[in-house]
């Protein structure tokens, strides 16, 4: 343990916007090599956290490194080593493919600029679309090309914004492939997702309210941790059932997960006396169940803030 | 009848659209800046009948008469006398150069020649490249000397006095004989257009970078400001090589506007002006938040370089509060250029005085373009 390295370490992180805590003072540590999650609502401070720890935006406290720099002082030796994939597509789209690897590629003055780029090209897929303009790729293919840009000066840290928003199932799988792929090098991944499934492949997940950091740890520990008791309620008259159920005493919370019913609280006992009227039902099938990843994380925005902003 | 044509929908769209009036302050700062801008240049700042004309004296007669006439364009509201000298070399150099509009010599033995009435000429050189800056008071001088005289010519010279006149004011129109308007005028739009097109061009270089995303990206990655900065600029320095090009031809075969100087050096002083024009709208382009602002705020820049330039109006005319703010800007200072090479032939020498003022305010709006710049998204 005294042995692990961090690619990130920083503690008390801190950002205002005018009077408004964006960032309340965090701590991150991410061991080199992991994939990390980065969850929480939206403008719960996910954001504002990768642009600090890139430079691009000024702590207003807070101390640490990232890959060994100081984070507040040694931004452009974190930039040269590292990637940032942005939320929103940021290469630019009347240039073509090839035109943007190649500008990246010069920035950071890269060697044997032209071998590097077809070598990208080729193992993007992108080899007979080189000339294309980035602007005329689909979704899935700006974020396969963006990916490649940011990770073309092969960095050590790669920081991902919200990087799978809008894609479609496939691409998004393919995406995160090429995610450990990248790790398995050795690269270390802070990537930030609202996808459950994605948060389950991540080493490591980290979870943001309102600037605060809620919880932290393994999937299965973030589980644990929660205390939470879910039971699923599944069967044809199960839909009338959330509004009746929201609200009794025990009932924290009434999700649909498709078709089924999730019921979650804290008390065993309160939850069972709000669910005791329904057990006799012949048409409604309910049972206890392991809380899924999604059910606590429901339960840390509802707990622990704004809710859906 | 609710289908064609509501009121509470009207109202409704009424509603918000003054909301986003209310909301872009900057649209509205415009709709009473420009107004007042505008009232404050036309009322003040312009004035066709310029007075207050830098005049030199060239004395080649330290004769008797001398002193009155000094005394005389002194006194008048038309002429200010900044320099009087026995040097013909040196007054025509002024002229050249800019620094007086008018020349007025005092031929050798004037004093003597109009003692003995043989009617001596005063010759006055006129700066004619804008032909209308100087009519009123070159109008006004023959009737100005020769009141002045007056009162010297008593005694046994009065007999002078009462001759009409008792002396000749020749007038030279140099630089631009024939008083062409055009002259004047296409010279001037190549400071104009490129002042239009140049702070344009680069006021919405991060602008745009900043609406479509791709600013974070550059942020992101190893570039330093000042970088981005030649980047930007550099490119748009060609446009302009073009445009000027262009202008000149049109000037030079449309117009027939004569072209005396060096080709060279105009091209010279012309990249340092387009270079600062440049600067000028990448330092827009930092504090503009959005493309909108950026044009907005380039016809700030505009308003002024056309009225205060001395492009339409004599810049002589102007009150001196004007003049200091045209003087500040560059394209004051290459009207002066263009005119001064074109039409008078001027060299290294005579543009100096008005290449070295764009070369400092280049480095001014660089250095705070620079320092305006954000590295971070603060």
């Amino acid at each position: 343990m005294s042995e692990e390295r961090y690619a990130i370490d920083v503690r008390g992180l801190t950002k205002r916007f005018g009077k408004k805590v964006a960032v309340n003072g965090i701590d991150i540590a991410v061991p080199e090599g992991q994939v990390w999650g980065f969850l929480g609502p939206n403008g719960s401070g996910k954001t504002t956290t990768i642009r600090m720890l890139c430079g691009l935006l000024n702590a207003d406290a807070g101390e640490g490194t990232c890959l060994g720099y100081d984070f507040r002082t040694q931004s452009e030796q974190i930039k040269l080593e590292t990637g940032y994939m942005t939320q929103k597509f940021s290469f630019w789209e009347d240039l073509s493919i090839r035109e943007n690897l190649d500008f990246v590629a010069r920035l950071y003055q890269l060697p044997k600029r032209h071998a590097l780029v077809d070598r990208t090209l080729e193992k993007l897929g992108l080899k007979q679309r080189q000339h294309q303009l980035a602007g005329d790729l689909s979704g899935g293919w700006k974020q396969r090309m963006a990916l490649a840009a940011c990770t073309l000066h092969s960095p050590k840290l790669l920081l991902l914004d919200e990087p799978t928003a809008g894609v479609d199932p496939k691409a998004r799988r393919d995406f995160w492939d090429e995610i450990h792929n990248l790790a398995s090098t050795g690269i270390t991944v802070l990537v930030s997702t609202h996808y459950m499934d994605e948060a389950e492949r991540c080493d490591r997940i980290v979870y943001i309210s309102v600037g605060n950091i809620v919880a932290r740890g393994t999937v299965a520990e973030i589980i644990e941790q929660s205390k939470l008791i879910t039971f699923t309620i599944e069967g044809e008259a199960a839909r009338p059932l959330a509004e009746r159920l929201r609200g009794l005493p025990g009932v924290v919370f009434v999700t649909f997960f498709g078709a089924v019913l999730h019921v979650s609280g804290y008390d065993r006992a309160k939850l069972d006396t709000a669910l005791a009227p329904y057990r006799s039902d012949p048409h409604l099938v309910i049972r206890e169940t392991t809380p899924t990843l999604e059910d606590v994380f429901i339960e840390l925005q509802e707990t622990n803030g704004e809710g859906n902003s | 009848m609710n289908g064609s044509f509501s009121l509470a929908r009207i109202s409704a769209m009424l509603g918000k659209e003054f909301i986003q009036m209310k909301r872009d302050r900057l649209t509205l700062a415009m709709l009473v800046g420009i107004p007042l801008m505008q009232l404050f240049l036309f009322g003040y700042a312009i004035n066709m009948v310029p007075r207050h004309l830098a005049t030199v004296v060239s004395i080649s007669d330290p004769g008797m008469f001398t002193d009155s006439i000094l005394a005389a364009l002194s006194e008048s509201s038309y002429f200010d006398v900044v320099k009087a000298t026995n040097s013909p070399v040196e007054a025509r150099r002024m002229l050249a150069d800019g620094r007086a509009s008018f020349v007025v010599n005092i031929p050798a033995n004037f004093s003597r020649d109009l003692v003995r009435g043989a009617h001596p000429s005063l010759l006055v050189e006129a700066d004619a490249t804008d032909p209308a800056a100087g009519s009123y008071a070159l109008a006004a001088l023959p009737t100005l000397v020769n009141t002045a005289l007056r009162d010297d010519l008593t005694g046994p010279l009065a007999a002078r006095a009462a001759q009409t006149p008792a002396f000749n004011v020749v007038v030279h129109q140099l630089y631009n004989p024939e008083n062409n308007t055009q002259y004047n005028i296409v010279p001037g739009l190549l400071g104009v257009i490129l002042t239009m097109t140049m702070v344009m061009a680069t006021s919405i270089a991060l602008t745009r970078e900043r609406e479509r995303g791709t600013y974070e990206n550059l942020l992101a990655m190893p570039t330093r400001p000042v970088e981005i900065m030649i980047g930007k600029i550099v490119p748009n320095i060609f446009v302009g090589a073009i445009q000027s090009a262009l202008i000149l031809s049109v000037a030079k075969y449309v117009f027939g506007v004569p072209m005396i100087g060096s080709f060279v050096l105009l091209s010279a002083t012309a990249m340092i002006y387009i270079t600062a024009l440049l600067a000028v709208g990448y330092t827009i382009s930092t504090v503009a938040q959005n493309q909108m602002q950026a044009m907005q705020m380039t016809f700030f820049v505009f308003l002024p370089s056309i009225m205060l330039s001395g492009f339409i109006f004599p810049f002589r005319g102007m009150p001196v509060w004007a003049q200091w703010i045209g003087e500040v800007m560059p394209i004051t200072h290459f009207l002066r250029i263009v005119r001064g090479i074109l039409l008078k032939g001027n060299g290294p020498a005579e543009v100096w005085s008005d290449v070295w003022p764009m070369i400092l305010f280049l480095f001014a709006a660089g250095t705070i373009a620079v320092r305006r710049f954000r590295r971070t998204l603060d």
